[in-house]
């Protein structure tokens, strides 16, 4: 009996919880960024108000323009959804659709950002110029950083739906691919909340 | 090694050995220390005395550490016999005997587990309650009214400055015994931390942070009371770069008396601080100084007079000294002396240079020989020193200082004048 | 002895791994991974110790000037560094490497490629960080180097840079390791191998690989932003414009008390796997040792600031700190109490792996002790940054960590290589290493409570410490020798050890029921487990060697080899080396060969 269970597994997608072991490890990996962000975002707290030249934030920030960019980062997250929904059923059509709506939403997102750090520091805002410059900076820079390979990342499953090599069977890719990407628009929100709402 | 009696402490004066004198540590209190204490007779066959002794507390901060310290040593090592003394019976009790059979598989007991559970968490709550006591009262600010002093930290000396008293020291903090005293910490570029273990825990010299308008920064306080007259030995406990073991402090504690004549001598520049007789300035150096304010030792100060009223005459090499120091080097632009028209803040205050225990923050004696060898090669004795020697400059952060270029001949006069300014 | 030892079965030619130093650059098999992980940090263990030694030979008289001070900072900076990064955490990780797969019953970690990334970051970065003694500036500024003094200002040169871009290197190889062996862990075990029957060793790898995930992101920020001061001028620690040194304390210490509990762990794990096997009896209180365990791991994110008590975080927040540092010495304690268990009524044996074991159990019970004593803020005031923390650490890192190490390495060593170490050269070397440890380490008690302070390139003769100083050299030099000892034992057991059967020890977990050394495979079908000791059941041994002893009726199919891992490791450490040019765009360069390498990655097959 022990002989049939063990060959019975004896496979290289064998499991001991009945979960991929990509989803387990990316689960454990977006831990890890949650700490990442947290420890960015509490330097960034730290210093809230510490500036002792100028531009501080309320003279500088954009709270519309941002709350648009924002709209942005969320509605890809929609089309993230809608693309993994795609894949899972097989249609290609309706994942290169989708995933180019999350490539589209995502490099405008970039867009307002390049738009909002270009303006900043036509205003005099560096990362030299005062501790706010530097830690708005660094923070709202790292969160690009990590869109910016989620659009590369979605850039390749796009090529690779349309070379029809993103079948129902390999979902799992755009499954994980997604996790990403809800994760980088969720960490946003907290950005979103913290640096801009919450003066 | 000395093993005889300890000269009694605070004796400042008696100082000719190589190295000042110091106190030495009283034996100790706790049960303890007297280990500790055995320990080193055995080891090293007769008494130490141990400057830095962080069990010797001549303080009442230093007393609440102390305190604490016995209670968990003991703590801990009650529990560390109990460990040691069961591992060893089951070394010796539980060792496999020839043919034995598997012995009984006991998976557990929760009796037990609960039990060595409880107890040290018993033991946890008997430490924590009067640390948490001693924590408040090591940061709680004196009653009384406490001679306050300012100190700041710079890689590697220390400058002392006491706001009420309006005088500004180096590297010898002079304190009374008996009255509360409350340092405040600060440091003029890296984080330091001030320990003279004697005196109690060390406490971290942080640099001030520039605050938005409105907002004052944080800083460190110590407070205490000495108890016993003495020179206690400290340094610098927090790395702060390339000569961080060479800065050290001394702290003199002196009766109220003592302390009284000491400030009083401050008021006053030492009597061969300034030319002896107007007029003042004469000679035209080539020195930086002429550059400075004009009308230089004003003879109209009436601080001048003690000088004055002394018509000694003077020896020609502290005269000599004194030329070098304001009109042929730039010693001026980092170093004050009081009542002088040296102004510098880069470098320790050289008032009554002659006077302090050591040069060096510490590092060596004051005498004329070893202020010499500090003139001509700083970096020789502290690498990393501010401080240009004769033949070579420094650039430290970001400033350049130039060789001081004196030569031997100077630099014994400076030396020679240094030393008189007692 | 009622269970019998498994029989040696030499592994068919046909299934023999390939050989070859390109089937070694390019292996994925997490047991060549780990066989790599341990030497190259048994390497740089002695790199390290050769550092402490020349600490211990300036130290060994007063105003001593055998070195400068600026190369006796660079040499504490990387004896710290070294130890704790390229040492005591990868040879743990060679550990884990090797053993979890197996104690679990899997062929191999989740992700194998991603392993050999870790490994080959973790080689290229302490090569990087080691390279600055090249350049005559090595990092200079202390393990913990706190901010300002690591500001272009206090600490021109490229020494602090080296050490922000070693480190930042090492980071992400421990993140990939921690995630990799979490999923493992949580994913591969077989069949009947509940969490709550895993060998201890293979618990504390999970706690460890937890840790690991989320206390390494905390020290990446501090030293990103600790980059962005120096190579792009922002302002997080320059005090002029508002920015605070102390935050780099508190980002640095929220990894660092995690990072000291990523050290002790493993070896935790390793001597309550060790212990059970040479008393013959089972763990005592299993449960409670996991959940111990557990709990230090939760426990250790709330004492960081036992670090600081010396900043002026004000008497509330010591307060805090003293509680929550004082209740983790409680599920300590229960460990040591529940190995003394195990071994009452034991039939205890004293072979090498058991020594060590014992030894570390004795001495790190010496070093949590007089860890509790600086938890007591007060005291802590006079023993922080003393000597009297240098020997604290020591006895907690070096007898708690490294020779719960060596415990393993004793241990499993058969296992490895199918060959015994020579027993009698262990005994020496245990007895040497005790007498060498602790006379190097007991005698800095001392110094440090008669004001030593530590980082200090000497001291002042009339502060009467240069007799502790010169006990801690002679011990030190001890500890060395002794150390040589080792190497040559695991040397030449490797070709004249007595060979190894599949159990030799009577141990009782699942990687003694495979033939030593393991097939490249593991398992050529895999186990169903019943119970924590499968081995010490006589109906369940029977029933896991007929799988593990089996003959496969195919081959199992392992991943292939791969050599984007090396290649990728190399493009990390590009990206971020090419930093240290100071011009902008370089990086950049590193990054797209990065990007290029996981892309090819990315699309090779795992398996072929």
């Amino acid at each position: 009996m022990a002989q049939a269970a063990a060959i019975a597994h004896d496979d290289h997608h064998y499991s001991s919880t009945g979960l991929s072991s990509w989803k387990v490890g990316f689960w454990t990996f977006i831990g890890s960024e949650c700490l990442f962000f947290a420890s960015l975002i509490s330097t960034y707290m730290v210093y809230k108000g510490r500036s002792v030249v100028g531009p501080y934030p309320h003279e500088i920030l954009d709270i519309p323009l941002t709350s648009i960019s924002t709209f942005v980062l969320l509605m890809s997250s929609l089309a993230m959804v809608l693309a993994l929904d795609g894949v899972q059923k097989g249609s290609r059509k309706l994942a290169l659709i989708w995933l180019g709506g999350v490539i589209l939403l995502g490099s405008a997102f970039l867009g307002f950002q390049v738009y909002e750090f270009s303006h900043f520091v036509h205003e005099g805002l560096t990362l030299k110029t005062n501790v706010f410059g530097s830690s708005f900076f660094v923070l709202t820079g790292f969160h690009g950083a990590h869109v910016s390979v989620g659009v590369i990342w979605m850039i390749t499953l796009w090529i690779m739906a349309f070379r029809n090599r993103l079948p129902a069977a390999g979902s799992l890719k755009v499954e994980i691919a997604g996790l990403y990407w809800h994760f980088v628009d969720i960490v946003w929100i907290v950005i979103f909340t913290l640096v801009y709402l919450i003066q | 090694m000395d093993c005889g009696p300890a000269p009694p402490g605070g004796a400042v004066a008696s100082m000719n050995q190589r190295r000042t004198r110091m106190n030495k540590a009283k034996l100790p209190a706790g049960l303890n220390t007297l280990v500790v204490y055995l320990a080193v007779a055995l080891l090293s066959g007769c008494g130490e005395e141990y400057l830095q002794s962080t069990i010797n507390p001549v303080t009442d901060y230093g007393e609440v550490t102390q305190n604490l310290y016995v209670q968990v040593f003991w703590w801990t090592m009650v529990i560390l016999v109990v460990v040691l003394a069961v591992l060893a019976y089951i070394l010796v009790r539980f060792r496999e005997r020839p043919g034995q059979e598997r012995p009984a598989q006991i998976h557990g007991h929760m009796g037990l587990e609960i039990a060595w559970t409880i107890a040290p968490a018993l033991i946890v709550v008997a430490i924590v309650i009067p640390t948490i006591q001693g924590v408040f009262e090591v940061q709680r600010p004196p009653d009384g009214k406490a001679l306050v002093v300012e100190v700041v930290g710079k890689r590697y000396w220390w400058s002392f400055h006491y706001p009420e008293l309006g005088i500004t020291t180096a590297n010898e903090l002079h304190l009374p015994v008996g009255r509360p005293v409350s340092l405040r910490l600060e440091s003029g570029d890296v984080i330091h931390s001030f320990w003279v273990p004697q005196l109690g825990g060390k406490r971290d010299v942080n640099p001030v942070v520039v605050m938005p308008q409105g907002e004052e920064s944080k800083r460190n306080w110590m407070h205490f009371t000495i108890k016993e007259e003495g020179v206690f030995w400290g340094q610098c406990a927090e790395f702060c770069g390339e000569a961080h073991s060479l800065m050290g402090v001394r702290v003199v504690a002196q009766s109220e008396d003592e302390f009284q004549g000491w400030v009083e001598s401050w008021k006053t520049p030492a009597p061969t601080a300034n030319v002896p007789a107007a007029p003042a300035g004469e000679g035209a150096g080539a020195g930086l100084a002429s550059a400075l304010p004009a009308p230089g030792p004003s003879a109209q100060d009436p601080r001048m007079d003690a000088g004055a009223q002394a018509p000694v005459a003077e020896d020609p090499l502290v005269a000599r000294g004194r030329e070098v120091f304001f009109r042929e080097s730039y010693c001026v632009l980092c170093h004050a002396i009081e009542g002088t028209q040296a102004p510098g803040i880069i470098g320790p205050n050289l008032t009554r240079i002659g006077s302090r225990l050591t040069i060096a923050a510490g590092m060596l004696e004051n005498t004329p020989q070893n202020l010499e060898a500090w003139l001509r090669d700083p970096h020789a004795i502290k690498p990393g020193a501010q401080m240009p020697a004769a033949q070579a400059g420094v650039t430290y952060e970001g400033q350049t200082f130039p060789p001081t270029n004196l030569n031997d001949e100077q630099i014994r006069a400076l030396a020679a004048w240094l030393s008189s300014m007692r | 002895m009622s269970v019998a030892t498994g029989t040696l079965k030499a592994a068919p030619a046909a299934h023999a791994e390939a050989a070859g130093l390109w089937s070694w650059v390019t292996t994925v098999d997490h047991k060549r991974i780990g066989i790599m992980y341990f030497l190259t940090s048994f390497f740089f263990l002695f790199v390290g110790g050769l550092e402490a030694l020349l600490i211990r030979i300036q130290l060994m008289r007063p105003e001593n000037a055998f070195i400068s001070p600026e190369t006796y900072n660079q040499m504490f900076t990387m004896h710290g560094t070294t130890m704790v990064f390229l040492v005591a955490m990868p040879m743990a990780v060679a550990f884990f490497n090797y053993l979890v797969p197996l104690q679990i019953g899997a062929r191999d970690v989740a992700f194998p490629r991603l392993n050999a990334l870790s490994y080959w970051i973790y080689l290229f970065g302490g090569l990087f960080l080691n390279s600055s003694f090249l350049f005559g500036a090595a990092p200079n500024t202390s393990w913990v180097g706190y901010a300002n003094l690591t500001s272009l200002q206090f600490t021109p040169g490229r020494n602090v840079e080296f050490w922000i871009i070693g480190l930042s290197i090492l980071g992400v190889s421990s993140i990939a390791g921690g995630v990799n062996f979490i999923t493992t862990i949580i994913n591969l075990r077989a069949p009947g191998m509940k969490l709550m029957r895993m060998p201890l060793f293979t618990w504390m790898t999970l706690v460890t690989s937890f840790l690991l995930v989320t206390a390494l992101p905390v020290i990446a920020v501090a030293l990103i932003i600790l980059g962005f001061d120096r190579f792009f001028g922002a302002n997080f620690f320059q005090v002029t414009a508002g920015g605070d040194p102390i935050l780099w304390q508190h980002l640095f210490w929220l990894f660092g008390h995690p990072e000291v509990y990523i050290l002790i762990l493993p070896s935790f794990g390793i001597i309550s796997d060790v212990i059970p096997t040479f008393s013959r009896k089972p763990l005592f209180g299993y449960p409670v040792v996991v959940y111990a365990g557990i709990l230090i791991g939760f426990i250790g994110w709330g004492v960081w600031s036992h670090h600081m008590f010396t900043v002026g975080l004000g008497p509330i927040a010591d307060s805090f700190f003293v509680a929550s540092t004082m209740i983790i010495a409680i599920p300590t304690g229960i460990k040591i109490f529940n190995w003394l268990a195990t071994m009452w009524g034991g039939a205890l044996r004293f072979p090498t792996p058991m020594l060590f074991a014992i030894g570390v159990v004795a001495v790190f019970t010496v070093g949590g002790l007089s860890g509790i004593m600086h938890a007591s803020a007060p005291v802590d005031l006079q023993q922080h940054d003393s000597y009297f923390v240098v020997a604290h650490f020591h006895y907690v890192l070096v007898g708690g960590a490294l020779m719960g190490l060596f415990s393993g390495l004793y241990f499993w060593y058969p296992k490895v290589t199918g060959r015994m170490m020579s027993e009698a050269l262990g005994k020496w070397h245990f007895w040497t290493t005790l007498v060498g440890f602790n006379l190097t380490f007991f005698p800095m008690h001392f110094s440090g409570l008669f004001g030593m302070p530590r980082r200090t390139w000497t001291y002042q003769a009339e502060l009467n410490l240069e007799t502790w100083n010169q006990l801690s050299t002679v011990g030190a030099f001890i500890f060395g020798a002794a150390s040589l000892l080792l190497v040559w034992n695991v040397f030449y057991s490797l070709r004249k050890g007595e060979r190894a059967t599949a159990n030799p020890w009577g141990a009782s977990t699942l990687e003694w029921s495979i033939p030593s050394p393991p097939l490249h495979y593991n398992f050529p079908a895999l186990p169903e487990v019943r119970s924590r000791d499968p081995l010490w059941d006589e109906a369940e041994r029977r029933e896991v060697e007929a799988a593990t002893l089996s003959e496969p009726a195919r081959e199992p199919q392992m991943p292939s080899p791969s050599f984007w891992p090396l290649l990728t490791a190399l493009g990390v450490v590009l990206t971020w080396g090419l930093l240290m040019t100071h011009l902008w765009w370089a990086p950049l360069g590193g990054l797209a060969f990065t990007a290029f390498m996981v892309f090819n990655w990315a699309f090779q097959p795992a398996f072929r």
